[in-house]
């Protein structure tokens, strides 16, 4: 059966006649050249990026002929543009004060969010593994997680501005209660779906608990716990915002309100932009960390 | 002459409310130093209870394992087991996976060089040294169990438990690693306990075959001597009047004496 595809692979790559005798073929993956190579990324990369910006371009022009007549409520996209155009070319100018560029009211939003986020992604981690591993926190913690979890972030503002006396500590407070929960959530779901081999395996090895937890229980869970985090970026973006409209000061939600207050309808929308551009690149940026560390984990 | 592992009367009960069922009933078995042991028994008799209790990752309800005359109820590497669904962590290579019990086992007694050399000594001896790098999800099924077998081995285990080794493998790949296990126990000369549903395999492999008669409260039936010379070979066994005895011996117990009965 195999003679015959041999015999036209051997005139495919045009061998001496001496090599029929030995039938031993070896098989150089032919690589394309570079410039069909470039080609064919080129047209890969068009078909992603073609669609969405035929759809954004639509989208400005419907937004221009409907808010361009006299009278309109909103600014039409080219208004915007107008505007908002020396805070889009100097994000960097710091005139004292509230009155700066958007890189620092972006810069102070993402720290909270740092801070916030990090401190809930270590006590969520810990939390999510107390309660997946022990059946007794499970029951005892739950239900209080189940009931503190549906409370809207910004009701607890008030009371965290009570107890810190200070907007800062406060709005960081907000994003850590507001994102812990999914990952504390789904690590405990993660942890209880660690197979019953692993464990075994660990008990035959003798890992002590640490070495468990470490060796074991994170990378067996990290699918899990990515899905809590990369949950947890997206509320804790959802927070802050709406915090700092209340707290005030540096950020980009103060930034939007104090827009809001002076009438200047096209910053507000030039900041929105922003928000969303920067709340989907944490997203990804989650997302791929994710990939990285879960990489292996997932195919079994 | 004293036994090395000894199954002293066990009983197993599994409670679940007020219901309980007795699995296990007066486990008696001894084994010798380097003996190759089969337990052979219908699905649902409670062999694989039986290798869980050898190996510590269940209790008995009565009854104890010794090994070297010292009691052994929780789980260690003097035990190791190789599973049946091979177990590897999926997240380390197959050179990591290995290195995981032998660190814990050599932690004083290797240093770190030693213990590289053991990890991949181990390997080459179920010939898997070449794919010390590769995660498990990228070699096949039987190469998996192969570092399974490898994981164990390099634990220098006084015992060693297979627990349907080859049981989700093909055939050609199980009568290979058969083959692989065979040469092994041969070179080194393991203490070996094996739990399997194969007639021919348990008859090509032990030294002893013991048969459980069928759930609830199993117990020992029968336990048949293999008066096969070693090395064995697969082919010339085929004809081979004893071996084809044994085969009988098994088959007869398993089917006439202790059919299977449906639960349902």
């Amino acid at each position: 059966m195999s003679m015959p595809a041999m015999k036209t692979e051997v005139t495919a790559v045009a061998l001496p006649p001496a090599a029929h005798a030995a039938p031993v073929v070896t098989m150089t993956p032919k690589r394309p050249p570079r410039a069909e190579t470039y080609t064919r990324m080129a047209k890969e990369a068009a078909v992603r990026v073609v669609p969405p910006l035929i759809v954004v371009a639509l989208l400005l022009l419907v937004w221009e002929l409907i808010c361009r007549r006299a009278g309109s409520s909103l600014p039409p996209p080219s208004k915007v543009f107008k505007d908002t155009k020396e805070l889009i070319l100097d994000p960097f100018f710091d005139n004292g004060g509230i009155d700066k560029g958007l890189f620092w009211h972006l810069s102070a939003s993402l720290q909270r969010v740092a801070y916030g986020y990090s401190l809930a992604a270590i006590a969520g981690i810990a939390l999510g593994t107390l309660v997946g591993q022990s059946v007794w926190a499970m029951r005892g913690l739950d239900p209080l997680f189940q009931v503190l979890r549906t409370i809207p972030p910004l009701a607890w503002l008030p009371l965290s501005l009570a107890a810190f006396r200070d907007g800062q500590p406060s709005a960081i407070f907000v994003i850590f209660i507001t994102s812990i929960w999914p990952i504390i959530i789904n690590t405990a779901v993660g942890i209880r779906n660690i197979p019953q081999d692993y464990r075994n395996v660990a008990a035959v090895v003798q890992l002590n608990p640490l070495e468990f937890f470490t060796k074991i229980m994170i990378p067996a869970a990290a699918p899990y716990m990515f899905t809590g985090l990369r949950i947890g970026i997206g509320l804790s973006w959802l927070a802050i915002v709406a915090a700092e409209m209340l707290i005030g000061g540096v950020g980009i939600g103060f930034f939007i309100w104090d827009a809001w207050n002076s009438s200047h309808i096209s910053e507000i929308i030039l900041a929105l932009f922003y928000v969303g551009i920067i709340g989907f690149v944490l997203d990804r940026l989650i997302a791929g960390l994710g990939k990285v560390v879960t990489r292996g984990t997932a195919a079994n | 002459m004293q036994a090395y592992l000894k199954l002293d009367h066990i009983d197993k009960t599994f409670s679940r409310g007020n219901a309980t069922t007795e699995v296990l009933k007066e486990i008696n078995l001894t084994i010798d130093k380097g003996e190759y042991v089969s337990i052979i028994g219908h699905s649902g008799c409670g062999k694989s209870t039986l290798l869980n209790i050898v190996a510590g990752l269940t209790g008995t309800t009565n009854g104890c394992v010794l090994l070297e005359n010292r009691e052994v109820n929780s789980p260690g590497p003097d035990r190791a087991v190789v599973f049946q669904n091979h177990s590897l962590l999926p997240w380390l290579t197959v050179y990591e996976n290995v290195r995981l019990g032998v660190d814990k086992v050599f932690a004083r007694t290797k240093s770190r060089a030693e213990r590289d050399a053991w990890v991949m000594h181990n390997l080459s001896l179920v010939q898997m040294a070449h794919a010390r790098d590769k995660r498990p999800s990228e070699i096949s099924g039987g190469m998996k169990q192969r570092v399974g077998i490898a994981r164990a081995l390099a634990m220098e285990p006084k015992v060693l438990l297979l627990d349907e080794p080859f049981g989700a493998l093909d055939a050609l790949t199980r009568a290979h690693l058969q083959d692989s296990v065979m040469a092994l126990h041969q070179k080194l000369g393991n203490t070996i306990l094996m739990i399997t549903h194969d007639v021919d395999e348990a008859v090509l492999l032990s030294d002893r075959i013991v048969m459980m008669t069928n759930g609830p409260s199993a117990r020992i039936g029968e336990v048949l001597e293999v008066p096969l010379a070693r090395p064995r070979k697969r082919l010339e066994l085929a004809t081979n009047p004893a071996y084809l005895k044994c085969r009988q011996r098994v088959l007869e117990f398993l089917y006439e004496r202790h059919s299977f009965v449906e639960a349902a």
